[in-house]
């Protein structure tokens, strides 16, 4: 017997001991299936073509996991599923008439480039699927910001009226500062992500996640409400039309959902402590109303996560809980 | 691996012709400024040996800065800010401090030709790979349209800032990764602290 392996014999480690069924894949399950309506509904939305970005997107996180991890003779991961959550979260956050190569090139950049080179799992100092998005957000603007499908089965057009259907999203109307019609915003009957537009498809994942115990509101909810207060005080003061609709219309219009509630709550990429996931989702709050209302794009979230996952050490280095019985430091100072 | 002269690394090799023209007159600067330097080593105090060396080094800058402007004017306009910032390139100070203050002028001279000529390949390659990633051409020669009828979309992320880093970043990887197996040591000293392998551990043993 080798060395190493009688070391495994013994699992040796400090109290407190807590044995739990919940394992890396029993929570990267549970988002997978929170994230099935949105899935179904992005199909039934933007037609057949969604569903095959979505497994083009898939294959390639789970191909490139295995190919880079066979390669490197790492341990194979592929069982995680974290992965394929990966996939689901690229592919949910592209717009529906994006070319192929478009989910393939994002997946092989999220797993490989993202993910594995900073050491895998656990080791990604950003969002994968989102520093993706970002990536091919920059590299092909032209692309990654055309929302017309062409083939959207329902256009929106019996709620709206005939002539109200264009290939703008809501957010760009917006900017440009035309009215929109909330309840069709609220449902996802709207140009926009695969994943992001539908609102009670993610509020099922949300709270099926909540249920589960797989995420929890502090991150969402800070963000949304430090966003909504300061899109509220904007509207007020800079004369952008009458306070509420104005609010109502961001909340619903782009990623805000979608991105509070499934991507500013990764595990790896948020912080662990609760004042800690307090200060990141006020700060992404602030990061993406300043980005959407003074920035030169429509959208803010993803780089508002992106910015917000960077400074997740910086919170969690000033939020650390100090164990029973341990002087605080505080400032050179002492408490007693 | 040497890691200097990072800066017009990153800010140049957008286009291969840029990353050629950059590396070039950098080796240009690197030879004579190698020359000159190992010439006057005796006469230069230790004390204020580095502002005399940036002073050489300047001077002969503003011979290629004025030169390019007069006989390479689409490359000059390319590099802008950057041919001036030569003068505090790490290899010209590197090179000058490990090696030409206490070497004869010939050796010397041999030296900034091997280093400029590396530094040149590597900026070129850099660059090369760069400019077929993010615009479809190498040296201007539009091969996307020639040979793939356009059907390339440039990926134009490899035009800016990030591009240089993930190709840099690629490049050394390769790099150390090729050398690690061709000599079975690493020239790296390893984060495991008893490998065996890289020398650091071969030292200790």
């Amino acid at each position: 017997m080798k060395e190493g392996e009688q070391l495994n014999l013994y699992n040796i480690s400090a109290a407190p001991h807590i044995r739990d069924d919940v394992t890396t894949a029993s929570i990267m399950g549970d988002v997978c299936l929170a994230l099935m309506p949105s899935v179904f509904f992005g199909i039934v939305h933007f037609g057949v073509r969604a569903m095959f970005i979505i497994i083009i997107s898939l294959a390639t996180c789970v191909l490139s996991e295995y190919v880079y991890e066979l390669l490197m003779k790492k341990k194979n991961t592929t069982n995680d599923l974290s992965a394929v959550v990966t996939g689901l979260l690229l592919a949910l956050n592209l717009p529906p008439g994006v070319p192929c190569f478009i989910p393939f090139l994002g997946g092989i950049f999220a797993i490989i480039v993202v993910k594995q080179l900073f050491g895998g799992l656990g080791k990604n100092f950003m969002n994968p699927a989102l520093a993706a998005r970002c990536f091919l957000l920059i590299s092909f603007a032209g692309i990654m910001t055309d929302f017309k499908t062409g083939e959207m089965m329902w256009d929106g057009s019996f709620l709206k009226g005939a002539d109200a259907v264009s290939g703008a999203t809501p957010l760009a109307c917006l900017k440009e500062g035309e009215s929109l019609h909330i309840p069709s915003m609220f449902l996802g009957i709207i140009p926009g992500c695969i994943g992001e537009t539908c609102l009670p498809a993610i509020f099922c994942g949300a709270v099926f996640l909540k249920m589960r115990n797989v995420i929890s509101f502090k991150i969402p909810v800070s963000y949304i409400v430090s966003f909504s207060v300061i899109v509220y005080a904007y509207g007020i003061f800079c004369g952008k039309g009458s306070g509420l609709s104005f609010v109502t219309a961001h909340l619903l219009g782009g990623g805000l959902m979608f991105g509070a509630f499934f991507m500013a709550t990764d595990y790896v990429t948020s912080p662990v402590t609760d004042s800690g996931r307090f200060i990141f989702g006020v700060l992404l709050g602030i990061l993406t109303a300043v980005f959407r209302l003074r920035g030169s794009q429509a959208e803010g979230v993803s780089y508002a996560i992106l910015c917000g996952n960077m400074v997740v050490p910086l919170i969690e280095k000033i939020t650390m809980p100090v164990p029973f019985g341990r002087e605080k430091r505080k400032y050179g100072k002492t408490q007693n | 691996m040497l890691m200097l002269g990072m800066c017009p690394t990153l800010a140049v090799t957008s286009r291969a012709g840029n990353g050629l023209g950059m590396g070039l007159s950098t080796t240009v600067v690197l030879i004579f400024s190698n020359a000159c330097i190992s010439m006057l080593r005796k006469v230069i105090p230790k004390g204020v040996r580095i502002p005399a060396y940036i002073v050489i080094a300047a001077s002969f800058v503003t011979v290629i800065d004025l030169v390019m402007q007069a006989w390479f004017r689409g490359l000059y306009q390319a590099l802008g800010v950057y041919i001036p910032l030569i003068v505090v390139n790490c290899i010209i100070l590197g090179r000058a401090e490990a090696y030409a203050k206490d070497h004869a002028v010939l050796l010397s001279v041999f030296d900034g030709i091997g280093m400029g000529l590396g530094f040149t390949a590597g900026l070129t390659l850099i660059s090369i790979l760069r400019e077929i990633a993010g615009c479809g051409t190498v040296f201007g020669f539009d091969f996307n349209k020639r040979f793939f009828d356009g059907r390339y979309t440039p990926v134009s992320i490899f035009t800016m800032a990030p591009g240089a880093f993930f190709v840099l970043a690629f490049l050394c990887a390769f790099i150390r990764c090729k050398k690690g197996n061709s000599k079975g040591t690493g020239s790296f000293a390893c984060m495991n602290t008893d490998c065996g392998k890289c020398r650091r551990c071969k030292g200790k043993q």
